[in-house]
């Protein structure tokens, strides 16, 4: 099922959550919305739920309005950050629960809910524990009665929030490989909200970076890692370093002194802007040559590389930026670096 | 000596010296005894100082038997009420957010600060010979002051907050996440509310009940200001005891009395019971 987000406005007591947002996501997609708290991610994924009404705007599920729907007849599964397990009932009972309401005329027969109940515990590997309540579950085994609950009712879409949100690192890892074949064999349009850019960059077929109600970048893991369309997604997703700059005849200066970079691609060409690059994106330069150039205040050894925090600029106007440096460089306190980005990219500054 | 002892046994840091420790001990008992258990007693030795025989008898009198139905039927009616009042408002209150949340709130808790002389009062004014309700609603055939439905209005009034002040505190720790899951699985708001707000609540709802129940049969003050005090009519049961007691029947008085205090005793087992049993199940609804 085909989810089209079109030019939607929520705001919460006059105050904008979420700013004309419009997203296009394709049938069996798996898709993350990350970004910071406040970014708006989750009122997005509950508007498109059906908990939340858009103040303006509307959206459509294959060619369908949904907005004209209530949340019981969109037919989404929804996971709960804090699964929202039943607490009276067993996992049974919980995961049985969309099937049980349903119309008299709709309700499948006991025993076929039985059947199906037995066949969602064993997709979610939680067979044997249906007699069991939520209170006497680990973390991981609720998420995944959670989930196996929202697919009892075979939603047209899968809505996640925070999925992994609440478990200890190791379960979190396991459960993101199990969520992605889990993906890959039902084929659902799922979609996840998460502030860990590791868990959206490894899981989703697609990331949808928000900002402050804004949706500021959509594309693949190699998209907005290697190609950021603005400066928020620049310094959110991955390390990097940021320096004001002027731009002028075809090359880039730092307080009137040339870097050694001509500006390129989309970058800003006159003006003032603002310099991002990546630590492991540099070169040292030895020749002379034009190149930044700052001392070391600190390094610190990191697996294979070493990383230099670099004092760039002068007691009165003092910039930082992290850089990796050859393991056979010298780095030690107080030497002087000259490097060059060989990656970068100049926004106009801001304001 | 063969072991090294310390030759001064030093207690805990926290802990009295004994001397100290069984003073406060008897001081907490006997205030206990002559402030709560030796009126309990005497009303019980009041009760059956003649015998069980007139016990029996003094509970048999038409008016004590009419008293205690009248006691019934009040908190009959203004219980389940209550119980469906206070389900809203709690669920208003824990559930949404609009304006004047928390003006209603507190009045919620006007029964409480108000003394229920004054909460009988405001009935007399509301529908007394003097007002422009009382006389219309007479015209019609319906006698609300000195008649029972009076005394179902002042009991409703001063017995509303037990239920609802009850629940806002767990129905607020327990937030919505439930109910949308129960919605977002195709539940309707009834089938959402049946099935996942009320087992939820279970246990607070009940306690409150009881409390509310307590309170219903034993309101003095407000009821007193609007039955009129009509024997065999508008006689509650502490309504009763009073008159009694002011004809000097004292066994009479006593014996019902001592019916009220039985009351009061088991709401306090049942609500001893169900706290050990509401206290488990919160902890459970925390872990979760």
């Amino acid at each position: 099922m085909e989810v089209r987000v079109s030019k939607i406005r929520k705001e919460f007591d006059r105050y904008p959550a979420l700013h004309d947002v419009s997203l296009d996501i394709r049938s069996g997609e798996l898709i993350a919305l990350l970004g910071p708290s406040g970014s708006g991610k989750t009122t997005l994924l509950r508007l498109i739920a059906g908990l939340e009404q858009p103040t303006l705007g509307r959206i459509f599920f294959g060619t369908e309005d949904a907005s004209l729907k209530t949340v019981q007849e969109r037919h989404v599964g929804f996971v709960f950050q804090h699964y929202a397990l039943f607490r009276h009932m067993t996992v049974a009972e919980n995961i049985a629960f969309g099937l049980k309401v349903r119309p008299r005329g709709e309700r499948p027969p006991k025993a076929e809910i039985r059947r199906r109940v037995e066949e969602l515990l064993e997709m979610v590997q939680l067979s044997g524990l249906e007699k069991r309540y939520p209170n006497q579950l680990s973390g991981g085994q609720r998420q995944r009665v959670a989930l196996a609950r929202a697919m009892a009712i075979e939603p047209k879409v899968l809505l996640l929030d925070e999925p992994f949100g609440a478990l200890d690192a190791k379960v979190r890892k396991e459960l993101r490989r199990w969520l992605r074949a889990f993906h890959d064999r039902t084929g659902h349009t799922t979609i996840f909200v998460t502030h860990d850019q590791e868990e959206a960059l490894e899981l989703a077929d697609r990331v949808v970076v928000m900002s402050q109600g804004r949706i500021e970048q959509v594309g693949s893991s190699d998209d907005v890692y290697d190609r950021p369309n603005s400066p928020f997604v620049f310094s959110f997703i991955g390390d990097s370093a940021s320096l004001p700059v002027t731009v002028g005849e075809g090359a880039v200066r730092l307080r009137d002194v040339p870097l050694g970079i001509a500006p390129r691609g989309g970058d800003v060409r006159s003006g003032e802007g603002t310099l991002f690059f990546r630590p492991q994106d540099v070169t040292l330069v030895t020749d002379g040559g034009p190149a930044l150039e700052g001392r070391v205040a600190t390094s610190r050894r990191l697996a294979g590389t070493r990383i230099a925090d670099l004092d760039i600029g002068t007691p009165a106007d003092p910039h930082h930026v992290e850089i990796e440096v050859p393991l056979d460089a010298d780095a030690t306190a107080g030497t002087l670096i000259r490097f060059r980005p060989t990656r970068w990219k100049i926004f106009p500054a801001e304001g | 000596m063969a072991h090294d002892v310390p030759s001064r046994r030093l207690r805990s840091p926290t802990t009295e010296a004994p001397a100290a420790r069984y003073a406060l001990m008897a001081l907490a008992l006997l205030f206990l005894a002559l402030f709560l258990l030796l009126p309990l007693a005497a009303v019980f030795i009041e009760a059956f100082r003649k015998g069980t025989g007139e016990f029996i008898a003094a509970l048999g009198e038409p008016d004590t038997l009419a008293a205690i139905r009248l006691t019934l039927i009040v908190a009959g009616i203004s219980v389940p009420l209550n119980l469906v009042f206070g389900v809203a408002a709690a669920w208003a209150i824990a559930k949404f957010e609009f304006k004047g949340k928390a003006f209603l709130t507190t009045l919620i808790d006007l029964p409480f600060s108000v003394s229920p002389v004054i909460s009988g009062l405001v009935y007399v004014l509301l529908f007394g010979a003097g007002s422009a309700l009382g006389p219309w609603l007479k015209s019609h055939g319906i006698e609300v002051l000195f008649a029972v439905p009076g005394i179902v209005l002042a009991t409703i009034f001063v017995t509303f907050p037990f239920v609802a002040r009850e629940l806002i505190p767990l129905m607020q720790e327990q937030g919505n996440g439930d109910e949308e899951a129960a919605l977002s699985l195709g539940a309707t708001g009834w089938q959402t509310f049946r099935y996942v707000t009320l087992p939820n609540i279970k246990w607070g709802l009940l306690y409150g009940v009881l409390l509310c129940n307590a309170r219903a049969m034993g309101e003095f003050g407000a009821v007193s200001v609007v039955s009129g005090h009509i024997r065999g009519l508008t006689n509650t049961m502490p309504l009763h005891v009073e008159i009694l007691y002011n004809e000097y029947n004292f066994v009479a008085a006593f014996a019902v009395a001592s019916l009220l205090a039985g009351l009061a005793l088991v709401t306090l087992v049942v609500k001893t019971l169900l706290e050990l049993r509401y206290g488990a199940d919160i902890a459970a609804g925390r872990k979760h």
